[in-house]
C-alpha cells in the first residue's frame, strides 16, 4: 500500500474516521463501543473488511458509516448465530445503493412505522476569565445534531429566526449550499440515524452572555503556613434559566499541602497528590449562592507560591441556546407523512476558565 | 463464537492441521482453516507453505472467503511468484463476475499484486473494468491503474492505460472522477517531466462540476489537484476562488485546508484594489479559527498552517487575535505555536491585550511556556515600537517576582531592547543589577555582562560588578568568557584609570590559561589593539552598533511562497520542503506561487504607455506582459544623452559605460543598447568587432546580394504615431548574420537625436547586437539607413503570433512601441543540412500528428529551380526522387534555436501548385515555415 506520505490534515481527519468508523461496527456488538484490543482481535475479519472498503492504495475513498454499514453488515448475536447455521457471511451482496448515487449519505428503502426528526442544538461557551470578572475571550461552539427517522426519500428544510448568527458554519456535506447563500435556509436529504447537521462558531468578536460568575478570594500569607480561600458561584446572564451539573476544579500550586474547606452545598475532594481541587456544586439557587470557604495548609518555611490557581468550570443549562440561535420552522418535503419533530436546546461550558 | 480465537492455537504440526483442514470437503471447516491462516500472518508466522492449499479455496462464492483468500494472496504472492500465477485465472473470471462487488474486489486485489510475471496478464482484466458499466468498479479500476504504474510504469504507457485514466476524468460519476484525478495525480508525482494532468480550462470546469458532488476524501483530491493549475490571468483565478469558496464551510478540516490552499495560491493573481480580493479575504478568516475548535492534535496542524498563512497575509487573521489565546489546559504545543501566532499578528491597535495576555502567562506553571512568554514581551517590544515602555515596565514587574527563571529570560530580552532602542531605557539598569546573584544560565549572565559593559560609565560600582564575575572566570561557559572580555575591555575604554589592573588579568585569562582558539584570538586582538593604538581600540571595541532588526524568525520568503503550496500537508506542519524529508526517489515538484499577471494591468497599458504607443491598429500584438511594459516604459527615465564628444577610439566602450551607471541599472535588461554620442566618427565603430564592419558592407548593398530573400522594406512605424518619426525596415540574413535593415525618416520640424532600440523578449530570442549607431543628428526630412546586427541570445519568451517582435525606439522626443513579423527564414543557419540516414531515421521518429501539410500555388519553377532557390535561403535538399513522374523533394532545415524542420516538397511537372508537408517536433513553427516558403518561391 503507497501510504498518502503528505498529508497531515487528512491523515488525522482519517484516523478519527477509521476509529469511529471502526467503534461504530463494534459497538453493535460490545455494548460499549470502546475501540479496544480484545474487541479488535475478536472481530478482526470484520475489521479488515471495513478497512478494506475505506482505503485503497493509500487512498481514502468510503468513511460514511451509513455506507459501509451496508457493504458490510454489523456483527451482531443474532446474525453471527444465523451465519454459522446457513453459511452466510456479514459481507453484503449487493452493492450499496447510496454509494454512488447523488446522496451518498442515504441508501434507498429506509422505512420505519414512526417517524421522527429530533434537532439537538447545542453550544458550549468557551472562554476566559480574568481576576477582576471581565471577559478576556468568550466563543461559542455550537452544533446541531440530528437523528432522523423518516421513511423513504424526505427533503427537510430548516430555517431559523435569526440566521445572521451563524456566519461562519461547517455544514454537513447535505446540506445545499446555494441555498443557504442565498436565502440562509438548510435545505437537505437527511442521512439515516444520527449525523452532525452543522456546527458554527460564534466569534469573539459578536457579544456572547456568559452566564455564571466567580467570586474568588485566595490568599497565600507570607509568613504563616496557613492560607484563605474562597469562591462563590452565581448566575449572570441566564434569561432565567436553572444552571445545572456545575463543577469547579482547579489545580492548586505545589505549595499546598492539604485544604480544609466546607462547601454551602455539594461535595468537594481535594487530592494531595495531583493537587487537585474539585467541587461538585449541582444547582445553582439565585436565592442561596453556593459557596466553598476555608483554609490551605502550606509547605512551612516555604516562599509564596509563584502562580495563582486557574478555575475550570462545567456547567449546562438546559432549554437555552446562549448565542440566541432559535429554529424558526421546520418543513418536509417529498414524502406524505406527518413526522414527529423535536427540538431540544443545550448549553454547555466547554474551555470556560476564570483567571484568580 | 469470535474471532480472537483463531489467534490462540500454538500447538506443533499446526502447518500440518491447517493444510487437511484447508482440504476438507467442508465448507465451515474450510473458511475457519482461511481464517486460522490470516490470524497466523497477521501475528507475523510464516504460513507461505499453505499457498497452493490456500488458492485453491479462491474459488468460491463465499464473499468472506474470497476477501480472506485474496488478503493472504497480497501478502505471499511476493515471496511465491509462480504459484501465484495460479491465482491469475480466477482473477480474470472474477472480473467478469456478474457482481460488481467481486469485479472491484477483483481488480482492486490485482493491482496488490506486485508480481511482475502477472502484472501482464491483469492488463486486458483490468482494461475491461476501467470501462465496466457500473461506477464503483470504474473507480476502483482507476487506483489499481495508479498501484499498476507504481510496479511497472512502461506496462502502463504501452497499454495506454493513462489515456483510458485521462478519459475518466470527463466520466459522469463525480467518484470516478476524483479517483482518476487521484491515480493521476499520484502517477505524475513520480513522473514530474510527463505532462500528465494536462489541465486546461475546460477540465477545470469538469473537475469543479465534480467537486460539489463527491465524497469528502474526493473533494480533497480534486483540490489538490486545482491547486497545482496555474489559471491564465486573474478573471479566471477569480471564477475559479468563487466556485472553490464553498469548500471552506465543510465539516472535514482536510477539505477545509486544501480549500485554503488553492484560494491562497490563486489569490496571488488577483490585485488587490479587487473588490473580490478583499471579500476573498474575509471569507478566510472564519474556517481558519473554526478549525482552532478541534482536537489538539488537529489544533496543532491547523496553527502551523495558520503560521505560514499569517506571514504570508497577516491582514486575513488581524481582527482574530483572541481566538489565538492560551487556556491554561492547553497541551504545550499548542500553547508554543498560539504564542508565535499571537506575536506575528501584534500591531499597535492590540498591543495592550497582547501584554496583558503575555504578562498572565508569565506566571503559569509550565516553565518552557513561561520563558517563551518572556521572550514574546521582548519581541513585542521590539516589534512595536509605540508598546516598548509599557513592556519594559512589564518585564520589570516581572524581574519583581524574583522568579529565577522569568528573571533570567527577562533580562535576556531586555538586553535585546536596549540594542533595538539605546539610551532610551536606561534608568532600568539599577534594577537588573540586584539581579545580578541570582544568575545561574549562561544566556542570561552574558546578557547581564553585555549591559555592564555597554553602559559602563552610568554604573558606579561596574569594576566590581565584572570583577566579581571574573573570579569564577574558568568556570563560566564560552559565551560568558566572550562576553566578559569584551565587556572589561569595554570598561577600560572608559575609564581607563581605575581599571588598568582588571583588564591585564582577563587579558592573561584569556590569552594564557585558556584552551578556547576563540577566546584566545579576541584575546589577543583586544591586546595589540590597546598596546598600539587606544583611540583605534576606542573606535572599534566602542562603535556604534547596528539596529536589530524587528522579525529575525520569519521563514524566508520564498520557502514561504513554496510551503503555501503545501498548505494541509506534513509540509505545512514541519516547516519544511517535502524534499527535505521524503526519501527515496518520488520526485519531489518544487511548487511556487503563480506570478501576478493580472489581465486588469495589461489592458490599462495602452492607457499608460506614452502617446505615441501603438493603439488599435496591431491590438495582437500590444504587449501583454506586465514586467515587459515595465522595461519598456524605463526608457523613459534613461538620462538625456548628448554631451560633449568624446575623442578617444574607445569612444564606443565609453558610451556604453557612461551610460552603464544610468541607464543599464535603470533598465535592468541586457539586450538594451546605448545610442553613442553623436558626434562619433563611424569608423570608431569599428572597435566593437567585426560584426559591426560587416554591417556597413550592407547598408549598401542590401537587395542586390545573392543571399537569403529579403523583403521589400515595409512601414513599420507611421510618423504621425511616432511625433514625426517613421521607421520602415526589413530583415535580412547574410553569411550566417542577422540584421535588421532601419530607415528612419524625420517628417517632425525638429532635429532628432539619441535614438536608442529595445526589444522585448521573443519566441526565438532575438536581440540587438550593437547599439543603433545614427551617427548624426537627423534633421527634418532626412532620411538615414541604418543596419542593426542582431543575435539570437536574448531572453525567450513565446509570443503569439510566433514571430512577432516588439520593438521601443526612444529619440530626444518620446518613446514608441511597434511590433512586426520576422519572417522565419532569417533564423535558418547555413548548417540546416541533414545527412541522409539521420533524415529517414528523424523523419520516422517525429510522430504523425506532428506533420502539416500545405499547398504552394501559383509557382512555375522547376524542381532544380526550385531546389537552388531555397538552398540560397539555407532550405537544404537532403535526396530527390522522381516517383510517377512527380519530383519529390526531401529537404532539412534548421532554427537558430537548434530546432529541426523536414520537408518533403512534391512537384508536378505542368502543376503549378506544390504540396509540401512538414515534419518538426515544435509543430507551431510549420505555419511560419510554410510561409517562408512561399515568400523564398515566389519572389
Amino acid at each position: 500500500m503507497v501510504l498518502f506520505p503528505l498529508y497531515s490534515a487528512s491523515i488525522k481527519e482519517l484516523l478519527k474516521k477509521i476509529k469511529t468508523g471502526i467503534a461504530h461496527f463494534l459497538s453493535h456488538l460490545d455494548y460499549f463501543g470502546v475501540c479496544s484490543e480484545p474487541v479488535i482481535k475478536d472481530n478482526v475479519v470484520v475489521v479488515y473488511e471495513v478497512l478494506e472498503e475505506m482505503l485503497d492504495n493509500g487512498f481514502p475513498l468510503a468513511t460514511e458509516s451509513n455506507i459501509l454499514k451496508e457493504l458490510i453488515k454489523p456483527p451482531t448475536i443474532l446474525r453471527t448465530v444465523v451465519n454459522t447455521i446457513t453459511g452466510s457471511t456479514n459481507v453484503g451482496d449487493q452493492l450499496p445503493t447510496g454509494q454512488l448515487s447523488v446522496v451518498p449519505w442515504r441508501r434507498t428503502g429506509v422505512k420505519y412505522t414512526n417517524n421522527e426528526a429530533y434537532f439537538d442544538v447545542i453550544e458550549e461557551i468557551d472562554a476566559i476569565i480574568d481576576k477582576s470578572g471581565s471577559t478576556i475571550t468568550a466563543e461559542i461552539q455550537g452544533v446541531i445534531d440530528a437523528c432522523v427517522k423518516l421513511t423513504g426519500m424526505p427533503d427537510l428544510t430548516l430555517s431559523f429566526m435569526n440566521p445572521r448568527l451563524l456566519d461562519d458554519v461547517s455544514f454537513h456535506p447535505c446540506v445545499r449550499f446555494k441555498r443557504w447563500e442565498s436565502e440562509r435556509i438548510l435545505s437537505f436529504i437527511p442521512p439515516d440515524g444520527n449525523f452532525r447537521l452543522l456546527s458554527y462558531h460564534v466569534s469573539a468578536q459578536n457579544l456572547v452572555a456568559i452566564p455564571v460568575y466567580v467570586k474568588h478570594s485566595i490568599s497565600f500569607r507570607d509568613s504563616s503556613s496557613l492560607g484563605r480561600f474562597e469562591i462563590t458561584v452565581g448566575p449572570k446572564q441566564t434569561m432565567g434559566k436553572t444552571i445545572e451539573g456545575v463543577m469547579v476544579t482547579s489545580q492548586m500550586p505545589k505549595g499546598v499541602l492539604n485544604m480544609s474547606l466546607a462547601p454551602s452545598q455539594g461535595t468537594h475532594t481535594f487530592d494531595p497528590v495531583t493537587k487537585m481541587l474539585s467541587w461538585d456544586v449541582g444547582k445553582i439557587n439565585p436565592q442561596k449562592l453556593p459557596s466553598l470557604k476555608g483554609t490551605m495548609s502550606l509547605q512551612a518555611g516555604a516562599s509564596k507560591p509563584d502562580e495563582n490557581p486557574t478555575i475550570n468550570l462545567q456547567f449546562k443549562i438546559q432549554q437555552l441556546a446562549i448565542s440566541g440561535l432559535k429554529v424558526n420552522r421546520l418543513d418536509m418535503y417529498g414524502e406524505k407523512y406527518k413526522p414527529f419533530k423535536g427540538i431540544k436546546y443545550m448549553t454547555k461550558a466547554g474551555k470556560f476558565q476564570v483567571r484568580t | 463464537m469470535t474471532d480472537s480465537k483463531y489467534f490462540t492455537t500454538t500447538k506443533k504440526g499446526e502447518i500440518f492441521e491447517l493444510k487437511a483442514e484447508l482440504n476438507s470437503d467442508k465448507k465451515e471447516k474450510k473458511k475457519e482453516a482461511v481464517k486460522k491462516v490470516i490470524a497466523s500472518m497477521t501475528v507475523g508466522k510464516d504460513v507461505s507453505a499453505l499457498f497452493p492449499d490456500v488458492v485453491n479455496c479462491m474459488q468460491t462464492d463465499n464473499l468472506e472467503l474470497k476477501k480472506l483468500v485474496y488478503l493472504y494472496l497480497m501478502n505471499y504472492a511476493k515471496s511465491q511468484p509462480d504459484m501465484a500465477i495460479m491465482a491469475v485465472n480466477t482473477f480474470v473470471k472474477d472480473c467478469e463476475d456478474p457482481n460488481p462487488l467481486i469485479r472491484a474486489l477483483a481488480v482492486r486485489t490485482m493491482g496488490c499484486i506486485r508480481v511482475d510475471k502477472i502484472t501482464e496478464y491483469l492488463c486486458e482484466p483490468l482494461r475491461k473494468c476501467l470501462k465496466d458499466e457500473d461506477p464503483y468498479v470504474r473507480k476502483t479500476a482507476a487506483v489499481c491503474v495508479a498501484k499498476l504504474h507504481d510496479i511497472n510504469a512502461q506496462l502502463v504507457e504501452d497499454q495506454g492505460f493513462l489515456d483510458t485514466l485521462k478519459d475518466l476524468i470527463s466520466d459522469s460519476n463525480p467518484m470516478v472522477v476524483a479517483n482518476a484525478v487521484a491515480a493521476l495525480s499520484e502517477i505524475a508525482e513520480s513522473h514530474p517531466s510527463s505532462n500528465l494532468l494536462d489541465l486546461n480550462p475546460q477540465s477545470i470546469n469538469k473537475l469543479l462540476t465534480a467537486l460539489n458532488e463527491c465524497t469528502e476524501w474526493g473533494q480533497i483530491f480534486i483540490l489538490d489537484c486545482l491547486a497545482n493549475y496555474t489559471p491564465k490571468d486573474d478573471r479566471e483565478a477569480q471564477s475559479i476562488c468563487e466556485r472553490v469558496t464553498p469548500r471552506l464551510s465543510h465539516a472535514n478540516s482536510a477539505v477545509v485546508l486544501s480549500a485554503v490552499k488553492v484560494l491562497m495560491k490563486f489569490m496571488e493573481m488577483l490585485s488587490k484594489d479587487l473588490d473580490y480580493y478583499g471579500t476573498l479575504l474575509k471569507k478566510l478568516a472564519p474556517p481558519l479559527v473554526t478549525l482552532l475548535s478541534a482536537e489538539p492534535e488537529l489544533q496543532y496542524v491547523a496553527l502551523r498552517n495558520i503560521n505560514l498563512i499569517v506571514q504570508k497575509r497577516p491582514e486575513i487573521l488581524k481582527h482574530e487575535m483572541k481566538v489565538f489565546f492560551v487556556k491554561y489546559n492547553d497541551p504545550i504545543y499548542v500553547k508554543l505555536e498560539k504564542l508565535d501566532i499571537m506575536i506575528r499578528l501584534a500591531s499597535q491597535a492590540n498591543i495592550a491585550q497582547v501584554l496583558a495576555e503575555l504578562k498572565e502567562y508569565a506566571t503559569e506553571v509550565d516553565v518552557d511556556f513561561v520563558r517563551k512568554a518572556v521572550r514574546a514581551i521582548g519581541r513585542c517590544a521590539i516589534k512595536v515600537e509605540q508598546s516598548a515602555e509599557r513592556c519594559v515596565s512589564t518585564l520589570l514587574d516581572l524581574i519583581q517576582t524574583k522568579v529565577n527563571y522569568v528573571v533570567q529570560e527577562a533580562i535576556v530580552v531586555i538586553k535585546d531592547i536596549f540594542r533595538k532602542y539605546p539610551n532610551k531605557y536606561e534608568s532600568v539598569i539599577a534594577t537588573l543589577c540586584e539581579n545580578l546573584d541570582s544568575l545561574d544560565e549562561p544566556e542570561a549572565r552574558a546578557a547581564m555582562i553585555w549591559i555592564v559593559g555597554e553602559y559602563a560609565e552610568r554604573i558606579d560600582n561596574a569594576d566590581e560588578l565584572l570583577e566579581s564575575f571574573l573570579e569564577g572566570f574558568h568556570d563560566e561557559s564560552t559565551q560568558v568568557q566572550l562576553q566578559l572580555l569584551t565587556a572589561i575591555v569595554k570598561l577600560f575604554l572608559k575609564k581607563p584609570t581605575e581599571t588598568q589592573e582588571l583588564v591585564q588579568q582577563v587579558l592573561s585569562l584569556a590569552t594564557q590559561d585558556s584552551d578556547n582558539p576563540d577566546l584566545r584570538d579576541r584575546g589577543y586582538i583586544y591586546w595589540r589593539l590597546l598596546s598600539t593604538d587606544p583611540v583605534a581600540a576606542k573606535e572599534v571595541v566602542l562603535a556604534e552598533k547596528p539596529l536589530i532588526s524587528e522579525e529575525t524568525d520569519l521563514i524566508e520568503p520564498t520557502l514561504l511562497d513554496e510551503l503555501i503550496c503545501y498548505i494541509g500537508t506534513l509540509a505545512s506542519v514541519y516547516h519544511k520542503p517535502p524534499s527535505a524529508f521524503v526519501e527515496g526517489g518520488r520526485g519531489v515538484v518544487h511548487k511556487s506561487l503563480p506570478p501576478r499577471t493580472a489581465s486588469s494591468e495589461s489592458t490599462e497599458s495602452p492607457e499608460t504607455a506614452p502617446a505615441g504607443a501603438p493603439s488599435g491598429e496591431q491590438p495582437d500584438v500590444i504587449p501583454t506582459q506586465g514586467d515587459l511594459l515595465g522595461d519598456l516604459l524605463n526608457l523613459d527615465l534613461g538620462p538625456p544623452v548628448g554631451g560633449p564628444p568624446l575623442t578617444t577610439s574607445s569612444v564606443q566602450m565609453g558610451a556604453v559605460d557612461l551610460l552603464g551607471g544610468g541607464l543599464d541599472s535603470l533598465i535592468g535588461g541586457p539586450n538594451f543598447v546605448a545610442p553613442p554620442a553623436a558626434t562619433v566618427p563611424p569608423n570608431l565603430g569599428t572597435s566593437m568587432g567585426s560584426g559591426l564592419s560587416d554591417l556597413f558592407d550592407l547598408t549598401s548593398g542590401v537587395g542586390t546580394l545573392s543571399g537569403s530573400y529579403v523583403a521589400p522594406k515595409a512601414v513599420w512605424l507611421p510618423a504621425m504615431k511616432a511625433k514625426g518619426l517613421e521607421i520602415s525596415g526589413t530583415f535580412t540574413r547574410q553569411v550566417g548574420s542577422i540584421s535588421m535593415d532601419l530607415q528612419l525618416t524625420n517628417k517632425a520640424l525638429q532635429v532628432m537625436t539619441d535614438f536608442a532600440i529595445q526589444f522585448n523578449r521573443n519566441s526565438f530570442g532575438l536581440a540587438p547586437a550593437a547599439p543603433l549607431q545614427v551617427h548624426a543628428p537627423l534633421s527634418p526630412n532626412q532620411t538615414v539607413e541604418i543596419s542593426l546586427p542582431l543575435n539570437t541570445v536574448g531572453s525567450v519568451m513565446k509570443m503569439e503570433p510566433l514571430n512577432n517582435l516588439q520593438v521601443a525606439v526612444k529619440n530626444n522626443i518620446d518613446v514608441f512601441y511597434f511590433s512586426t513579423l520576422y519572417p522565419l527564414h532569417i533564423l535558418f543557419v547555413e548548417d540546416g543540412k541533414m545527412d541522409r540516414q539521420m533524415f529517414l531515421a528523424t523523419w520516422k521518429d517525429i510522430p504523425n500528428e506532428n506533420e502539416a501539410q500545405f499547398q504552394i500555388r501559383d509557382c512555375s519553377l522547376n524542381a532544380e529551380a526550385v531546389s537552388s532557390r531555397l538552398q540560397s535561403s539555407n532550405i537544404f535538399t537532403v535526396a530527390k526522387r522522381n516517383v510517377e513522374g512527380q519530383d519529390m523533394l526531401y529537404q532539412s532545415l534548421k532554427l537558430t534555436n537548434g530546432i529541426w524542420v523536414l520537408a518533403e516538397l512534391r512537384i508536378q511537372p505542368g502543376n503549378p501548385s506544390f504540396t509540401l508537408s512538414l515534419k518538426c517536433r515544435a509543430p507551431e513553427v510549420s505555419q511560419h515555415v510554410y510561409q517562408a516558403y512561399e515568400t523564398i518561391l515566389k519572389n
